[in-house]
This record gives structure tokens, C-alpha cells and sequence, in this order.
């Protein structure tokens, strides 16, 4: 083999042991932090890990924001069927309305709320996200396309 | 009528282009001079009618035609002359004419400042360039067309979406095409090489200049991004690996890497396949990019208009742009003469160390962002990849790569000497650590990785300047000699020691920003106080207030520290009427240490309103370290050794320079 070929086959064994640990680096990481998207209904169907993140997104239901003088927003999500009180420390996206779509992102608390961290509204206010509109469809409660 | 002659006009420069991409292409074929001749002012002319049809949109947005669809749905008369004029990318439509502008405007650069180029080559690249221009064309022409009118007209436009109505973010899109679409040059003389068969150092110094243009404008697009996040959407937080931001990074790091794999070309004549390859894919994932953003098929914080057909016809885009590119790649690619070999340990390998960590990085991003499409597919499960993959992920690659980049320019080419490398770094190394310690000391402790984030930020700053030190022998000779040596420098020698060291700045905002972050919610009436981070901020009063197309509540706070009244602040929460949409306006108090970041929300039945206030530490070292690497990027570009056609002999006088 001649040097320049060997450099070559070295080079590139080099570049895949790179990439095949880090491919494995990533599958391994992607099993521990991929966040799944859950409706209320699925969560009271089947309760997540206690420590595990999820997003948790449908409608935001009239008249249900409380806050608390400690700066705790409560508000009560619902896909239609089923509905889950979640509890948000912070300022809410300006988008953010009763009776809009909105996404949470967080841990069940063993109390039965959902202690959100984050709390996701699009930047326009006709716009659906389409996890809400597939959990709303599931429960037929959206007509939209 | 302004709108119909700039939708013929679009349509003329469709036409144009598909000339431009045949006619020179077959000329260089057959080595006709007056065909190949016929790429220049092709490209030119294909300019021309797409700036004038750009022109035609931002007239109808100045003047609110709103009997143009896009204007109606966009704009609104009551906006600021500034805003109608920026509005005009501010929607897909628009923005698509933006990137063609733009590619057009680049391939008419090439003809204009390429007249040195082989005739082949230059027909060939004005070709390809011009197939790229034809297919954005044609996108636009089938599937956002901007000129299409609404009968009847509406008396109003629905406006501009109100967190769209901001400067940074007005500048963020060209910026950001500049760079995206700067990439379809390298791309374009990529394959002209393949079809030539031919990569050689004046190839590489031709192709430089423009990669370097493009990783600079979107390191500057970016970072504008990045910045308008932070001080607009009233999180605090400036990069949320969104799809979005995602989409804009991968062609930057694979730019990165194609940045310093083309000075491989071009000073030891090795690494060429893998160039070529790298500059399909940088274009590729620009493509990919537009196309992510464009179909809506990820879900993101802001992704723009949702529609299969136009992600379809981006998707085809791709395919046949990088299918294409890699298939002649496949071809050709063993056509090019093999380089010269060189040892592990030397300024080649140190490159081929940082293209393969870039390359295997941009590999996780990519991943990550395709991941939730890919599990839709395969198990129907809806899924998000956030923060944490990529901490688990993309920052172990980056750690190997900062350590290394301090080292790669002290190695000489060909073969080089490690021990002696980092013997030189050894004061660099030693200060690292001091200013570990003196950051372990003023923030009074934190987690490992923020430290060994700081000192890794210490070392690139280090790096650079021992880099610098060793070039001009400072302490070794005399002063004066020192500073000869300094202005004989080639500028392509600052313009990397600044990007390595902007770099550091970034390293150590993104570091202390995300470790040592404060942050503080609370109900708060007048009269009550909050601290964060040592700053005591009492909410004075909350008044309403009108602006010129919104209504504000403005809260006016006051900041102590250490009892003393040192500056007031005043969050806003506007409300656009006529878009019906509220946005927070955070209160930012910048300062070289850290930013002081307030927000006000929505008020409860009995007067308290919700505040948040964060202290950032070295949050503004980020854009400023990403601004110092542009300026890099383009002080390399002033270099005279980077103009195309640069006579050879200043080559000569650099190359002692540079080995001195």
C-alpha cells in the first residue's frame, strides 16, 4: 500500500470511529432526553415517569387561570375528554389565552399537577400547534383540516 | 401596474436564468469563446430583473397596495415607513425574492470580479449558479407568487406580526441569506470543478473569498437572531436549539470547516476530494435549512407558513441540487490528483482534527433536529429534542475541539513538533488556569463544566494572542523589530487569531450566562422590591401609555444597589390593536459583567403584576464574540493574497511572514 493511500485509509477509519461514537453518543442521549408529546387524556390513561419530561399540550380552559401572589400561574389544560390543572412560575407568552392552543413543557408532580417550566404559544394567534390539533382530533373536538 | 411589470419581470428573469445555466455550460463543452462569453451578461441581466421586481414589492408595501395578497396579509398603513419597507421579507413570499436577490446579486459578482478566472470555469460556475437561480425562481413563480392580486381589495392589511416589527430582526433575514445563499458558490465551483476534473491551489483562492463572505454574514445573521431572541421574546434565554436556529447553524459549522479545509487546498494542494464534498454538503444543508423552514414540518417556536407543496418543491430542490452534486462527485471525484501526504501532528492534521469534529457535530445537530420527524414516521410518537441531547452531545465534541484549537496554528505544515507546539502554549496554559481560579473566586464557586467551560474560553483568548506573540518573536527581539514584524503580518493571520478569539469571548458568555444565570419571579404592587444578584429593583408605578400604532403599560422601576438609586428601568407590555396581539418589551441594563434583564407580565385582580427579573452574567460577550469572529472572517477577506487574481509575488512575501 502506498503511503498516500495509506494516510487516506487512515484518515477516513479515523473519521468513522468519530462518527460512530458519536452516533452512539447520540442515540444513548436521545433515550434519556427526548421529551414526548402527551394529551391530557393520555397522561390520566397512563401516568408518565414521576421525573420524567414531557410536553403536555391542548386547550387552555376558559376561566380557569388563577395566579397566585407567589408568582404561580394555574391553569387547566384540556384535550376536550379530560383535563390536567398545570402550575407555571413566570411571565406567560404573549400569546397565551384562555380558550387557545397552548404546549407545557415539564414533570408530573405527584400531587396530580403538571409542573411546567415552560409554556410554548406560537408567534401568531390563528395558528394551531399541530401536536394540540392531533390530541384535539383523537377526541374529536377539532374540525379543522 | 408596478406589481404585474414586476411579476414579468420575475418571470423574464426566469427565463434568463434557464439561458444562463445552458449556454454557457455547452460553450465551455465545446470550447466556444462567444457562448461561454454569454454567462456574464446573462448573469447580470438575470440581477437586474430581479431587483427590479423586488423593487416593484417593496413599492406596493411602501405605498399599502393591499390589493397584493401578501401586502393585505402583511402590512398595515399605520406602520412605520421603516417596518413597510423591511415587512417585505418579513413573510415567505418576500423573503424567498430576498434569497433570489440575493443569489443573483452573487452570481453577477462572480462575472463581474471573476474576468481572471479560466473561461471554462467561469462559464461553468455562472452555469450552475444559474441553475440554482432558475429553481428559486421557478419556486417562486409556482408556489409564493408575491404579485398576486386579491380582487376585491381590502381597506385595511392585517399587519405585521408586532415581535416582527424590530430593527435587529429587520437585518436578521439578508444577513442570513448572505450567508445561506453565499454557500451556493462554493457549491457552484465545486461541481464546476468535478466537471473540469481539475482542483488546484488557484482554485482554492478563488473559492475563499466567497465561502469566507458567507460563513462572516452568517455568523453576523446568527448572532442578530440569537440577540433579537433574547431582548424580544422575554425569556432571557438566547439559543433554544429550536429547528429553526438549528437550520442556520449546520451550514455555519460545516462552513466553518470548509473555511479551513479550502486554505488546506490552497497551501499544500491536499484534501481536495474532501473539499468538493464539503462544499456540496455546506450548500446541501443551507438547502435543507430553507427547506425546514419553509414546509413547516417541524414544529418550532417560529416557523412560518405551513404549506406541503412548497416544502415539497424545496425538498425537490434538494434533491436534485445535491443528488446531483453528489452523484458527479461519485463520478469524479478519484479523477483528482492526489495531494502530497503529511504527518498526523501538523497544520494539515490539526485541520483535518477540526473538520472532523465540526463535520461529526453538525452530524448531532442534524440528528437531533430530524429525530422528531423520524419518529413520527416510524412510531407515529410525537416527540421534542431539546437542551439536554444537545448538552449530552454536541458540547463533549466541542470541548476536544476548543483544547485543539489553540494548538493547530502553532503546528508548521507538512510535519510538526508537538511537544515543542505546546511548550510555546505553556504561559497561555498557566493563565488559563488563573483565570479559572479568579472566576471559581468572584462567582463563588459553580458547577465543574462552567469552570472548565471558563477555562477553555481563557485558552482559545490565550491561544490567540500567544499566536500572535510568537509571529512577531515579541519579548524575543527587540520592540521595534516586534512591531515591523506586527504591520508585516499578513491580514489573513489577525483575521484568525480574531475569530479563534472571538470564539473564546462566545465560549465564556454562553458558559457564564447559562451557569451562573439569576433569576427571580414575584407578584409585585408599587412600592415592593425584589433582588436579584445583589440588585435591589423597586416597581415605582405602572402607567399606560400610547406609541404610535400600539398601547403600552410601562412600569417604571427603580434599581439600588448597595442602598443607592443607580438607574430606573421600564419594562413594557404592548398591545397592537390592529394585530390584536400582545409583546412583551423586557428592560435590559447592559454592562461589560453582565445584564440586568426585566420583565413585566399581566396584572391580577388586585394590582400585583407579575415580574421576572434575570442577572445574565457575560451574556453580552456572546454577540460580541460572534462579532469579533465576522470581523475576523472579513479582515482575512481584505487580505490581498485572498482577491481573486492577486498577483503571486505578494504570495511569496506573506509566506515568509507567516513562517518567521
Amino acid at each position: 500500500m502506498s503511503p498516500a493511500k495509506r494516510q487516506r485509509l487512515l484518515l477516513v477509519l479515523v473519521g468513522l470511529g468519530l462518527l460512530a461514537g458519536a452516533t452512539g453518543l447520540s442515540l444513548a442521549a436521545l433515550n434519556d432526553t427526548v421529551t414526548f408529546f402527551h394529551s391530557p387524556t393520555a397522561i390520566l390513561e397512563s401516568p408518565p415517569a414521576p421525573d420524567r419530561r414531557i410536553r403536555l399540550g391542548g386547550l387552555v380552559e376558559a376561566g380557569s387561570v388563577v395566579r397566585e401572589p407567589d408568582g404561580v400561574v394555574r391553569f387547566a389544560v384540556s384535550d376536550g375528554a379530560s383535563s390536567i390543572e398545570v402550575r407555571y412560575a413566570g411571565v406567560l407568552p404573549d400569546l397565551f389565552r384562555e380558550g387557545q392552543g397552548v404546549v407545557t413543557e415539564g414533570v408530573m408532580d405527584a400531587g396530580g399537577w403538571f409542573a411546567a417550566d415552560e409554556v410554548l404559544a406560537k408567534h401568531d394567534e390563528t395558528y394551531m400547534p399541530p401536536e394540540v390539533a392531533e390530541a384535539l382530533r383523537a377526541q374529536g373536538h377539532w374540525q379543522g383540516e | 401596474m408596478t406589481a404585474e411589470l414586476g411579476h414579468y419581470a420575475l418571470v423574464l428573469a426566469l427565463i434568463v436564468a434557464l439561458l444562463q445555466s445552458v449556454v454557457p455550460m455547452v460553450g465551455a463543452g465545446r470550447r466556444d469563446d462567444r457562448l461561454m462569453g454569454f454567462g456574464g451578461p446573462c448573469a447580470m441581466m438575470q440581477l437586474t430583473l430581479v431587483a427590479a421586481a423586488f423593487l416593484a414589492l417593496v413599492n406596493a408595501y411602501v405605498t399599502s397596495d393591499f390589493s397584493l395578497r401578501v401586502v393585505a396579509e402583511n402590512s398595515h398603513a399605520a406602520k412605520p415607513l421603516l417596518y413597510k419597507v423591511t415587512g417585505t421579507w418579513g413573510n415567505h413570499e418576500g423573503s424567498m425574492l430576498l434569497w433570489s436577490l440575493i443569489l443573483a446579486a452573487y452570481g453577477a459578482a462572480v462575472a463581474w470580479f471573476g474576468d481572471r478566472l479560466p473561461a471554462t470555469l467561469r462559464a461553468r460556475v455562472i452555469a450552475i449558479q444559474g441553475m440554482t437561480g432558475a429553481g428559486f425562481l421557478a419556486f417562486i413563480l409556482f408556489t409564493s407568487n408575491p404579485f398576486e392580486r386579491l380582487d376585491p381589495a381590502p381597506i385595511a392589511g392585517r399587519g405585521l406580526n408586532p415581535v416582527l416589527q424590530d430593527l435587529a430582526l429587520a437585518i436578521h433575514p439578508p444577513m442570513l441569506y448572505l450567508g445561506y445563499v453565499g454557500f451556493s458558490i462554493a457549491f457552484a465551483f465545486a461541481v464546476a470543478a468535478l466537471i473540469e476534473g481539475k482542483v488546484d491551489a488557484a482554485w482554492a483562492r478563488w473559492v475563499r473569498p466567497w465561502t469566507l463572505t458567507a460563513w462572516s454574514c452568517l455568523a453576523v445573521g446568527i448572532a442578530l437572531g440569537s440577540w433579537w431572541a433574547y431582548y424580544e421574546l422575554g425569556w432571557g434565554g438566547w439559543w433554544f436549539w429550536d429547528p429553526v436556529e438549528n437550520a442556520s447553524l449546520m451550514p455555519w459549522l460545516l462552513g466553518t470547516a470548509l473555511v479551513h479545509c479550502v486554505v488546506v487546498v490552497e497551501r499544500r494542494e491536499t484534501l481536495k476530494a474532501w473539499t468538493i464534498l464539503l462544499a456540496i454538503l455546506t450548500f446541501g444543508l443551507s438547502l435543507l435549512g430553507t427547506f425546514l423552514v419553509r414546509s413547516g414540518v417541524l414544529t418550532s417556536v417560529h416557523a412560518f407558513a405551513v404549506d406541503p407543496g412548497r416544502g415539497l418543491f424545496v425538498l425537490l430542490l434538494l434533491a436534485i441540487a445535491i443528488g446531483g452534486g453528489l452523484t458527479l462527485y461519485a463520478l469524479r471525484a478519484s479523477s483528482l490528483r492526489q495531494g502530497p501526504t503529511f504527518a498526523l501532528v501538523s497544520r494539515e492534521g490539526g485541520l483535518v482534527l477540526n473538520n472532523l469534529l465540526l463535520s461529526v457535530a453538525c452530524a448531532t445537530v442534524l440528528l437531533g433536529t430530524l429525530y422528531p420527524l423520524l419518529a413520527e414516521a416510524i412510531s407515529n410518537d410525537r416527540v421534542s429534542v431539546g437542551p439536554p441531547f444537545y448538552a449530552a452531545t454536541f458540547v463533549p465534541l466541542m470541548i476536544p475541539m476548543l483544547v485543539a484549537m489553540a494548538v493547530g496554528p502553532m503546528l508548521a505544515w507538512r510535519k510538526a513538533d508537538l511537544a515543542a507546539a505546546l511548550g510555546r502554549l505553556g504561559v497561555a496554559f498557566l493563565a488559563s488556569i488563573a483565570i479559572v481560579a479568579l472566576g471559581w473566586y468572584v462567582a463563588g464557586g459553580g458547577p465543574l463544566m462552567a469552570l472548565v467551560g471558563i477555562g477553555l474560553a481563557a485558552w482559545l483568548v490565550m491561544g490567540a494572542l500567544t499566536d500572535f506573540a510568537e509571529r512577531v518573536a515579541l519579548f524575543r527581539r527587540p520592540l521595534g523589530v516586534s512591531l515591523r514584524r506586527a504591520a508585516g503580518l499578513p491580514r489573513s493571520a489577525y483575521g484568525s487569531m480574531l475569530a479563534h478569539g472571538g470564539l473564546g469571548l462566545l465560549v465564556a458568555g454562553a458558559v457564564a450566562a447559562s451557569a451562573w444565570k439569576a433569576e427571580s419571579v414575584q407578584m409585585m404592587r408599587p412600592g415592593e422590591t425584589a433582588t436579584v444578584a445583589g440588585y435591589t429593583l423597586r416597581l415605582e408605578e405602572v402607567t399606560r401609555e400610547g406609541g404610535p400604532n400600539y398601547v403600552a403599560d410601562v412600569a417604571t422601576m427603580t434599581v439600588l444597589r448597595d442602598g443607592a438609586e443607580i438607574a430606573v428601568m421600564t419594562p413594557e407590555r404592548r398591545f397592537y390593536p390592529v394585530e390584536g396581539q400582545s409583546t412583551t418589551e423586557a428592560a435590559i441594563r447592559g454592562g461589560v459583567f453582565g445584564d440586568l434583564y426585566a420583565v413585566v407580565g399581566e396584572p391580577d385582580d388586585s394590582g400585583a403584576w407579575v415580574t421576572r427579573i434575570y442577572f445574565e452574567p457575560l451574556v453580552g460577550w456572546i454577540w460580541v464574540g460572534a462579532l469579533v469572529m465576522a470581523a475576523g472572517g472579513a479582515l482575512s477577506l481584505s487580505d490581498r493574497r485572498a482577491r481573486i487574481g492577486a498577483p503571486a509575488r505578494s504570495r511569496a512575501a506573506a509566506e515568509l511572514a507567516v513562517e518567521a
